[in-house]
């Protein structure tokens, strides 16, 4: 379902998050401003850092406008005080399944191998983030991965239908099939199971996950698309950012049945370098890329691409993650200078 | 030095002097990797009289067993060497990794991956020790089918195992001289059976005030390893299970841009078996062609282990600087020309 347009004019949620999320949001505020881009936001400022906030307010807003821009929320780990994931609460609250992040190299980024380009589908609301825990006798905990035929089935037919949309060849299902031989092996199946019945045009593989993951920083081309159970996305998606240069320059989308939610494709909050003005917003810039592809505004979409593309590669007003010396608002001037002489 | 946890307890044979250690030759290419190691370890002079075992498969009660002779063997000597076993597929049977791991109380593997010296890869002087709890997580087995379509599997995570190997993992970081222990884990989501793994390393801290622990979320030690593997190089890992598996081959990849050069170790509290990570190579078995490096390296962790250090160190160099001496001297899989046989004199000429 398309979002609501009133007036010539989209309202889309703005949920920046912690970390350096506020920072490389306002980014995206004042590149949409520059270009006057017809997007009015609905900003919904929950933290996950240190109230035990629900995420009903961002849920009624995505329900509301079906497609915002989000930066990562906090989660701390179990032996600090505080609650569980936020990220994960929405995504579930919503039906958000899929998550999609694209590893493709930037040139005038320094990397150790050059012409990355890797797409990794994972599933968001199953597997081994289920949530399900419990201690049967002190000292023995069980965590249930749940993996059900239902989910892994419109994980494959997205990923399939990605490939197909994006001229992508091939799509292969990582798995740990020969241990987890029910669970794994129902995710390897009937991915195979779909893409040779319902996508005979597209090469469709499979591959283990240690496999893979050893295969990735190593010979990173082989790959296409890979599509993963939820926690096997989160390494291959890792080995992929700091392939390609690091979690700020990785663009994400998720989606549901009703709801796009766009967000940094490595999905890491930056709590260190919070407030500092040193993240680098191109992640976000390019998450917000897709989401005006999303809403059909092409034009935009590619001038704002273009960019920061552009600056990058001149390399003179660069962040510091990719080695230079710009400030998150610096960069973001230099990319509204650039969008000024498209 | 060595962790006090897992130590090597034989003595060896009071006729020979020598010690005895079980051989797990292995399938496919085994047989001829063990036969570099053989000729090497002779040509050293290393104290150490091989017994050779077969462990194919029996099932004993439905339940994959190994030869009550084999078991025997590798319960007298406490050591073994192990080359690649291919899993038999068809109904019944485990994998015999495991069933190693199972019968002889195996419940740590320790896998250093290290960058070797004179031949190039992507990742430049990579030196990373991963120590993964071998016996439970997700490896558990335990899976159903809750209605049709529905799978549930489960990870067992227990406070005695996870004690035992961030014990060991401890003591090994002593040991290593390596002063960082990193938990990996990722309890933002799996908070109770990740939490308790973490909780148990924080518990143990006191133990050891010379280590300094840290905990990483997986996430971040996948992106911060891969960026720039060089700052690990003073830190011990130590994670369940699963990420266990999965980090210690992405830090082969690094380390190597395969498994073909990694050594590992299965440590247990009586015996321990070193083993070469790769597999059975079928396509190129009897050829003359596998790369006996990873047992070697593995036969050199063995040694160590064993408190044979010098033997230890001279085979380990003589190995390293045959593979750094040019492609001529190494095997098809680096690239190089060298058979098995030609790769295993030019190691015994450089001992
Ligand atoms: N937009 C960004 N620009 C530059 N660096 C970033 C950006 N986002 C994350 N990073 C960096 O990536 C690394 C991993 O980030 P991550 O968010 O996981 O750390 P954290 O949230 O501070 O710690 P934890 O994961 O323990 O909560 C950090 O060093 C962080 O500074
Ligand atoms: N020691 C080695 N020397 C040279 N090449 C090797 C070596 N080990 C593996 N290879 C190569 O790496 C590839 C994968 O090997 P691997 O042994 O994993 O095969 P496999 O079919 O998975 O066997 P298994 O079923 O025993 O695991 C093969 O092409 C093999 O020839
Ligand atoms: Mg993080
Ligand atoms: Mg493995």
């Amino acid at each position: 379902m398309l979002p609501k347009k009133y007036g010539g004019r989209y309202t889309v949620t703005l949920i920046p998050g912690d970390g350096v999320g506020k920072e490389v949001t306002d980014s995206v505020v004042s590149i949409f401003k520059a270009e006057n881009v017809p997007v009015d936001w609905d900003r919904v400022d929950i933290s996950g850092v240190d109230r035990a906030e629900d995420v009903k307010s961002a849920v009624e807003s995505l329900k509301r406008n079906r497609i915002g821009l989000k930066g990562i929320w906090h989660t701390s780990p179990a032996d600090q005080a505080g609650h569980g994931s936020l990220n994960v609460a929405l995504r579930k609250e919503l039906d958000i399944y899929a998550n999609v992040a694209r590893f493709k190299s930037i040139p005038g980024v320094q990397v150790k191998i050059p012409d990355v380009d890797l797409v990794v589908i994972r599933e968001n609301t199953e597997g081994e983030f289920s949530g399900l825990e419990h201690e049967s006798v002190p000292g023995v905990v069980e965590s249930l991965k749940i993996m059900t035929q239902d989910n892994i089935e419109r994980i494959a037919r997205f990923a399939f239908d990605y490939a197909k949309k994006n001229d992508r060849k091939q799509v292969v299902a990582v798995h740990k099939a020969n241990i987890m031989k029910m669970g794994d092996g129902l995710f390897k199946n009937l991915v195979q199971e779909v893409g040779e019945k319902e996508y005979p045009e597209l090469q469709v593989g499979n591959i283990i996950v240690d496999n893979a993951s050893m295969q990735t920083v190593a010979n990173p081309h082989q790959f296409d698309v890979l599509v993963t159970p939820s926690m096997y996305g989160t390494i291959l998606g890792n080995i992929g950012a700091a392939l390609i240069g690091g979690p700020g320059l990785v663009a994400g989308a998720n989606y549901g049945r009703d709801v796009a939610l766009f967000e940094p494709g490595s999905r890491h909050v930056g709590l260190d370098i919070k407030g500092q003005n040193v993240a680098n917003p191109t992640a976000m810039i390019l998450s917000s890329v897709l989401l005006l592809n999303h809403l059909g505004l092409n034009t935009s979409a590619d001038r704002i691409s273009k960019a920061v593309h552009a600056v990058i590669a001149e390399g003179k007003s660069v962040t510091r993650d990719i080695g230079g010396t710009a400030s998150t608002t610096e960069f973001t001037e230099a990319v509204i200078n650039k969008l000024a002489t498209l | 030095k060595q962790p006090s946890i897992g130590k090597f307890t034989g003595k060896p044979d009071p006729k020979t002097g020598n010690y005895k250690v079980s051989f797990i030759e292995g399938d496919g290419i085994g047989p001829e990797i063990s036969k570099s190691v053989k000729d090497i370890f002779a040509a050293a002079k290393v104290p150490v009289d091989f017994e050779s075992v077969v462990v194919k498969p029996i099932l004993v009660n439905g339940v994959t067993s190994i030869p009550e002779e084999a078991q025997k063997s590798i319960n007298t000597n406490l050591v073994a060497l192990k080359g690649p076993l291919a899993t038999p597929v068809g109904k019944g049977h485990r994998s015999m990794n495991l069933t190693l791991r199972k019968t002889f109380g195996l419940f740590a593997n320790l896998r250093p991956a290290k960058s070797v010296e004179g031949f190039k890869t992507i990742y430049d002087n990579v030196n990373l020790v991963l120590i993964r709890e071998n016996t439970e997580g997700e490896y558990a087995g335990i899976e159903h089918a809750i209605v049709p379509g529905v799978v549930q599997s489960i990870k067992l995570i227990t406070r005695e195992a996870s004690e035992r190997v961030i014990r060991f993992a401890y003591e090994y970081a002593r040991a290593a001289e390596r002063p960082r222990l990193i938990v990996v884990h990722k309890s933002t989501i799996q908070r109770l059976s990740d939490g308790l793994f973490v909780d148990v390393a924080k518990e143990l801290q006191s133990e050891f005030p010379d280590i300094k622990l840290e905990t990483e979320l997986i996430d971040n030690a996948v992106l911060n390893t891969v960026t720039d593997p060089t700052k690990y190089s003073d830190a011990v890992s130590v994670c369940p299970n699963l990420y266990g598996d999965i980090l210690s081959d992405m830090n082969s990849g690094l380390s190597a841009g395969s498994l073909g050069l990694t050594p590992s170790g299965n440590i247990g509290h009586k015996v321990s078996i070193f083993e070469a990570v790769h597999g059975s190579a079928p396509d190129i078995a009897g050829k003359d062609k596998a790369n006996p490096t990873a047992l070697l390296l593995s036969s050199v962790m063995m040694l160590h282990h064993m408190g044979l250090h010098e033997h230890a160190s001279q085979i380990e160099k003589a190995v390293l600087t045959t593979i750094a001496a040019g492609p001529e001297s190494r095997t098809g899989d680096l690239k190089g020309s060298a058979s098995t046989s030609s790769f295993t004199e030019a190691v015994i000429k450089k001992l």
